[in-house]
């Protein structure tokens, strides 16, 4: 039994940094209707030029923290304005296939910076634990559940309480009506993007923390979990994106500890295809789904 | 105010009018102030003003629609098709808002295939055919028999 919620407890700290990648995900394309595959290698070469600075030229953590900040949301820029503000809007599938070809641009540009295979990553936490009853924490990983519940937090209120939030929302929900509000719906997906690739680099920073090292296969794994964390919420729900990443994280746990290292991923592949079986629209788009046909019989 | 309405159906009542004030650049309390005006002007979209839009009935979200366009205090108001997919009973409701509105001292431009009912609250009126204005003029002007025949068929005059 105390197995059984100490590996809940552990896969919900590292969910929650899956929770924080499906919200990147989700958001652009809850904004786009398209599907940006490159969010990952987005993180990764800006996780890249942090620990750039930090083998070649030795400065401080938080120098390189804040450099990985600032590069993941020049990268998303980037990203967004080549591939996604130059193909016209309803080119769904055109989008999707730059935004591949921008992954593998982004990922060699961070292999040509750190050619070798793994670097040790400058973590700001000392790795550590601390033992509550008889549960045991590591500090990076409970640090990493509280940064990303402060995260949803800040992005709950710039979402719901203010202009910018409003005018996401109102894009992202019909943008020929947002426009007919007056709402520039390319700066306000320019901002999305700069806004999710911050999330991204924070949640990048605090995920390499806990592994303590960066590999070049770091964006293609974030790529995949986020999507398959949003894909288990379902597309474009907020609150879908974090309880999926928080299952994923928890299945993993499970399948860890009682199956072994190699059915980790093996059990999220399943988890997904058994969703996508049962509930297509994932955990919380299937309610979206149904409330959308009741507002369609009512009219 | 757009055709079909195209109210963010997954926005509240309320946050749909604050979205509709949004080019305005306002302060809070102004368009606060604004919102309770259209509550007093549209009563059933005060009661739902917690209600997602996409779950209101036709003639509902077609008020939200109009209150939506009005938040941005436009100095004409630009309908598109109101009567759109709407009960005969409905359409109704919707031109008597139309011309209380107009009685306030909005200015409204109105396009609408129902020429019956635009020609009820119209003060002047244009006929559209391929394109082209074929006739204005006030209502009365041309027999609505007319109006209508050439509204709907085009005008034939070989």
């Amino acid at each position: 039994m105390i197995d059984f919620v100490q590996n809940t407890v552990d896969g919900m700290m590292f969910g929650s940094s899956y929770a924080l990648l499906a919200i990147g995900f989700t958001i652009i394309f809850g904004v786009m209707r398209r599907i940006n595959l490159s969010f990952g290698a987005t993180i990764m070469l800006g996780a890249y030029i942090g620990t750039w600075l930090h083998v070649h030229h030795q400065v401080s953590v938080w120098i390189v923290a804040l450099t990985i900040l600032t590069s993941t949301v020049l990268v998303g820029i980037y990203v967004e304005r080549l591939c996604f503000h130059a193909i016209r809007r309803s080119a769904v599938l055109a989008s999707m296939v730059s935004s591949f070809v921008i992954w593998m641009q982004l990922e060699e540009a961070a292999i040509h910076l750190l050619p070798e295979r793994t670097y040790a990553f400058p973590a700001l936490l000392a790795a550590g634990s601390f033992e509550l009853g008889p549960f045991l924490f590591r500090a990076e990983q409970t640090s990493m559940l509280v940064l990303a519940m402060i995260m949803v937090g800040v992005l709950h209120v710039l979402l719901y309480r203010t202009r910018f939030g409003l005018a996401l929302r109102a894009v992202s929900e019909n943008s020929l009506a947002a426009a007919y509000m007056g709402i520039n719906a390319a700066w306000v997906t320019l901002c999305a993007f700069a806004l999710v690739s911050l999330m991204g680099g924070v949640a990048g920073y605090a995920i390499l923390s806990t592994d303590a090292q960066v590999t070049p296969f770091f964006g293609l794994w974030a790529t995949f979990k986020g999507l398959i964390a949003m894909m288990l919420g379902g597309m474009g729900s907020l609150p879908g994106a974090i309880l999926g990443g928080l299952l994923l994280g928890v299945v993993e746990a499970h399948a860890l500890w009682y199956l072994g290292n190699e059915y980790k991923d093996l059990s999220a592949y399943l988890l997904l295809f058994g969703m996508l079986v049962l509930r297509p629209g994932g955990l919380m788009g299937q309610r979206i789904l149904s409330r959308e046909a009741l507002a369609f019989r009512r009219v | 105010m757009p055709e079909n309405r195209l109210v963010f159906p997954y926005m509240n009542v309320e946050e749909n009018l604050h979205a509709g004030a949004y080019s305005r650049r306002a302060s809070e309390a102004e368009v606060a102030a604004d919102v309770a005006d259209m509550y007093r002007r549209f009563p059933r979209l005060e009661e739902r003003k917690g209600q997602l839009a996409g779950t209101l009935s036709g003639g509902e979200q077609q008020m939200l629609a109009i209150a939506r366009g009005l938040m941005n205090r436009p100095k004409i108001l630009l309908m598109d098709e109101p009567s759109i997919g709407l009960a005969p009973l409905i359409v109704r409701e919707i031109f008597n808002i139309i011309r209380e509105l107009n009685a306030e001292g909005v200015t409204i431009f109105l396009v609408e295939q129902n020429a019956h009912m635009a020609l009820t609250v119209a003060h002047k009126f244009y006929l559209i055919e391929n394109g082209e204005i074929t006739f204005s003029g006030s209502p009365g002007e041309l027999a609505e028999d007319e109006v209508i025949h050439r509204a709907y068929l085009g005008s034939q005059k070989d």
